[in-house]
């Protein structure tokens, strides 16, 4: 029945559209895929790295389990995920790592995205070598002395320079400009994504090869590979303020929760929940610990957490 | 002035072609001795001058600026773009829901009847097998969700495409117009229009979809087009000699006796849809290709696998049945076809309403197979004990290495080291002796706007990867086509090997290619070469196997050896289907350059990626405009002047 009725509503919405009558806004288009079967769904934004699939799977497994939704998961990159949730294409992004340009946009000016509040995990980008290698080096942790064991990074693709090893185009970046201003002679090789940064980094920690990345907390890798941060010039509010002229380690930032406006608003107890939801960098990384290296699924891995955390996440449903 | 002298010997010509290939070459080198020191005086010879570039970041930055403040206000989003969206989410919408009320088994059946009505039993277990095992992956969702928007995709495709070639078809004008935009078309890779359609329809299905559109239409368009102006005239001359009107002439005798181009160009269309269908997760299509996307990010080659073979099968079923469809046009209608149809209805129905009151719509979770552990650990295996350290021959990331110190950067500087008027030279040689003037000036214009455009650079690092690429493809296409040519058995082997590799999605060996061969060029090289070598292999066979039987037969009798029959008869007999497969592959590689950029391969297919993941449209689409432009370039230089001919006719 119901397929007949749609089939119904189709025909004569597109008849509608055919003579033209009425505006068609994008912004009040979910994806075709959703509510299929009566229930009430919500659009989770996954980034593509691990932390934010171990946020969303938890959030889906408590709106599925314990509140009634039915969710779906759409994995984009950070800035189309800011157009995606101002289009209400998603409902929520749960871990931004700060877009001020966008925020500006959005949040300020359109009104089209609320903020939802902190997620309680801070993240920190930094450059880091294996902790192996810090033992060997110790001095190799401070920037001033890199160009002295630069030839130890040397790669196929750096040529007779240091490899600075950066990852996906989507994440913040200043290593360019870094690299020339402090004068380093080093060689940034975008792996392009970080799947195959992820991947290039532990095949180098198989063999014990010294290597040197771009790399970021909170993140699961550095229980498999344990690294050590290597000291940048000091972060000052506004150092980074021209990218070409950036000559200092990246800042700590809080990392927040996005809420379609619309959403936000009318979205029940789902917005409710959402904006309640707020963890721990330990918790995040046990959950990410599950996905990306026990290999279970980000829903096996949720459960399993949610099990042994109820008092966390009721603190979420009150 | 030495690069032209050098030019000649490396294009080997036979013997008629000579005189007039040097007359061209002495022409270029008049023209260039005239033409270079001009430039040289003008600009300085070395990379591309600057004074020739144009700045495209600043209006394309307003551009998307403008797009985005105005995209849920301005009548033109609301009134057009708007409903081009609603009507697509309504369809999609529509057809999945469709199939989620038919169950999987239905689906299942329905599949299975309809092959067995076009293509016969074999084809039929073939599709149910298929379906069954999408389902065993645990991937039916995704599957239905996929195939919903592939049927709408297919479908406008093919409705737009047959509007195009009925216009190109019918009017010499149109075909004027229409055929240099099919041409670039053909070319353009497919993440390069991913970010402009995203721009305006926002992440999701609807842009997923259009870009899809987009990517299939063309070859529906090129094969009607082409299936109308085939029709044997002297058919069109009774037709229209018993009266009939332009109309009734169209339907009655063009339409039909083009149908076989028309559904060789359903199954164009229907494979290029898939590919795309997978691509466009990546601005959030939803289905197949996201289950593969979202297994790349915890760098689960096993999950990305369970997802990418339910796209394969889907792939190898539907150029299959459409195949066998395509075949069976021409032969008697079988007696009873209306009943067997019927048959076939009722079938479905039954097992669409069994399951239903079985209450089984959805896969049952007890019946799932996961496939993911085994392959993970296979692929930990094979990473753990060939990357290196194997006695003799090394490891492949030592091979890597090597390659990429030996190969890519000698070639990747050379390139970069020639005088820009040296490589505009260069082209035009090239495309001139191969080609006609029309094509070396193609060429030329594609090459010169890439350093308009301001990328020269990136651009050469690009054309180096992608040379490299197609150098390797064609020796080892060229060795395992020829040794296929040869033996049956061969073949017959070398088939699903093929398939597989000509649809797997790409994201499914990224993670093992950086495993093996570590992050940078070398990985973007060897991702090239696994897409681009079994067309190369399919087309090198075909060639050689349709060479002549006679002359065969008559050089056997002359007692030439076997080794000789193929070097003497074969391969220059052969020789239009090889410079085909030389130009298919470079088009191949090319299309995979953006892949290559999330593997290390930096460059242009960087920037690409870098502009959809930053929405920095800037960036993006100057890097996807010149990948297009190499794309012309290189299919101009090896493409033959034959073969424009029959693409004519």
């Amino acid at each position: 029945m119901r397929v007949r009725k749609t089939a119904l509503v189709a025909a004569l919405s597109s008849l509608a559209l055919l003579t033209g009558c009425g505006a068609a806004d994008m912004t009040k288009q979910a994806s075709p895929f959703a509510n299929a079967q009566g229930a009430k769904t919500v659009t989770l934004s996954v980034q593509s790295w691990v932390g934010a699939q171990a946020n969303v799977a938890v959030a889906q497994y408590i709106l599925e389990h314990e509140l009634g939704y039915r969710v779906d998961t759409v994995q984009v990159d950070e800035v189309p995920a800011w157009d995606a949730l101002s289009q209400g294409r998603v409902d929520a992004l749960l871990e931004d790592w700060g877009h001020p340009e966008q925020e500006q946009r959005y949040v300020k000016d359109k009104k089209t995205i609320t903020d939802g509040g902190e997620l309680g995990v801070t993240g920190h980008i930094g450059w880091f070598v294996p902790t192996y290698l810090a033992k060997q080096h110790p001095d190799i942790t401070n920037w001033k002395n890199l160009n002295k064991y630069s030839h130890l990074f040397r790669t196929p693709e750096s040529g007779d320079k240091g490899q600075l090893m950066d990852g996906s185009p989507s994440y913040v970046t200043n290593d360019k400009a870094l690299v020339k201003n402090l004068k380093l002679d080093y060689q940034v090789v975008f792996a392009g994504s970080e799947a195959a940064q992820i991947t290039q980094m532990r095949q180098f920690a198989k063999e014990k090869k010294p290597f040197l990345t771009y790399w970021y907390t909170p993140q699961w890798l550095f229980k498999k590979v344990p690294m050590t941060e290597v000291k940048l010039p000091p972060y000052k509010e506004g150092c980074d303020a021209d990218p070409e002229k950036v000559a200092c380690a990246y800042p700590h930032t809080p990392l927040k929760k996005y809420l379609n406006s619309g959403f936000a608003k009318n979205g029940g107890k789902a917005a409710a929940f959402l904006k309640k939801f707020e963890w721990t960098t330990e918790d995040q990384n046990e959950v990410s610990l599950m996905i990306a290296d026990k290999k279970m699924t980000p829903e096996d891995a949720a459960k399993k957490w949610a099990d042994s955390h109820k008092s966390t996440w009721k603190k979420w449903l009150s | 002035m030495a690069t032209i002298t050098a030019s000649p010997p490396r294009i080997g010509l036979p013997g008629l072609l000579k005189s007039r290939a040097f007359q061209k070459l002495l022409l270029l080198a008049v023209a260039a001795a005239i033409l270079v020191p001009l430039a040289n005086a003008r600009w300085a010879s070395g990379t591309w001058p600057s004074a020739l570039t144009v700045d495209f970041s600043e209006p394309l930055a307003k551009a998307s600026d403008w797009i985005i403040d105005n995209r849920d206000s301005h009548p033109l989003f609301l009134y057009f773009f708007g409903h081009v969206s609603n009507v697509v989410v309504i369809a999609v919408r529509a057809v999945y829901l469709t199939l989620l009320a038919i169950g999987w088994a239905g689906v299942t059946a329905l599949g299975a009847l309809v092959a067995w009505r076009v293509a016969g039993v074999r084809l039929a277990l073939g599709t149910a097998v298929a379906f069954l095992a999408c389902g065993l992956l645990g991937m039916w969702v995704p599957t239905m969700q996929t195939l919903a928007l592939m049927v709408v995709a297919v479908v406008a495709s093919v409705v737009v495409g047959m509007l195009l070639g009925l216009a190109a078809g019918l009017s010499d004008r149109m075909d004027r117009v229409l055929r240099p935009v099919l041409d670039t078309m053909q070319v353009l890779p497919a993440f390069a229009y991913l970010l402009p359609v995203v721009l305006v329809f926002g992440i999701g299905v609807p842009a997923a979809v259009l870009a899809t559109v987009i990517y299939a239409a063309p070859p529906m368009a090129r094969l009607t087009s082409l299936g109308l102006r085939g029709a044997d005239k002297e058919v069109l001359e009774a037709v229209a000699s018993l009266g009939s009107t332009a109309r009734q002439r169209l339907l009655t005798a063009r339409l039909p006796l083009a149908r076989k181009e028309l559904l060789l160009g359903v199954n164009q269309t229907i494979m290029m849809a898939l590919s795309m269908a997978v691509i466009a997760a990546v601005i959030g299509a939803g289905g197949l290709g996201d289950r593969v996307y979202q297994a790349l990010a915890s760098v689960d080659v096993g999950a990305a696998l369970a997802a990418g073979i339910p796209i394969v099968l889907l792939a190898v079923v539907l150029d299959r049945v459409t195949g066998a469809a395509g075949e069976k046009l021409g032969a008697e209608p079988e007696p009873r076809s209306g009943v067997r149809w019927l048959v076939a209805l009722i079938g479905v129905v039954a097992v669409a309403v069994a399951g239903r009151l079985a209450g089984r719509l959805d896969w049952p979770e007890a019946w799932i197979v996961g496939i993911a552990e085994p392959v993970n650990r296979a692929v930990d295996w094979m990473t753990a004990h060939l990357y290196s350290g194997v006695p003799v021959i090394g490891g492949t990331a030592d091979w890597a290495g090597h390659f990429t110190t030996w190969v890519l950067d000698p070639m990747r500087d050379s390139l970069q080291a020639l005088p820009w008027w040296g490589v505009l030279l260069i082209v035009a040689a090239l495309a001139w002796v191969i080609g006609t003037w029309r094509t070396a000036l193609t060429a030329v214009l594609a090459m010169a706007a890439i350093g308009v455009l301001g990328v020269w650079k990136p651009s050469l690092d690009t054309l180096s990867q992608v040379l490299a690429a197609v150098a390797v493809t064609l020796v080892v296409g060229f060795a395992v086509g020829i040794a296929a040519a040869r033996s049956d058995r061969l073949e017959r082997a070398l088939r699903p090997v093929l398939d597989v590799f000509q649809t797997m999605p790409q994201f499914v060996y990224l993670i093992p290619v950086v495993a093996l061969f570590g992050v940078g060029r070398a990985p973007a090289v060897a991702a090239a070469i696994v897409y681009a070598l079994p067309a190369v292999v399919r087309i090198t066979t075909q060639g050689l196997r349709q060479v002549d039987p006679a002359a065969l037969e008559a050089s056997g009798s002359l007692g030439a050896t076997s080794w000789q029959q193929l070097k003497q008869v074969q391969l220059p007999l052969a020789r239009p289907a090889l410079l085909l497969a030389v130009n298919q592959g470079l088009v191949l590689v090319l299309a995979v350059v953006v892949i290559g950029g999330l593997v290390g391969g930096g460059a242009l297919g960087y920037d690409v990626v870098f502009g959809l993941a930053q929405g920095d449209l800037a960036t993006g689409l100057v890097a996807g405009g010149a990948i297009v432009c190499l794309g012309l370039m290189l299919d101009r230089v090896t493409q033959p002047t034959e073969r424009r001919a029959k693409k004519g006719a």
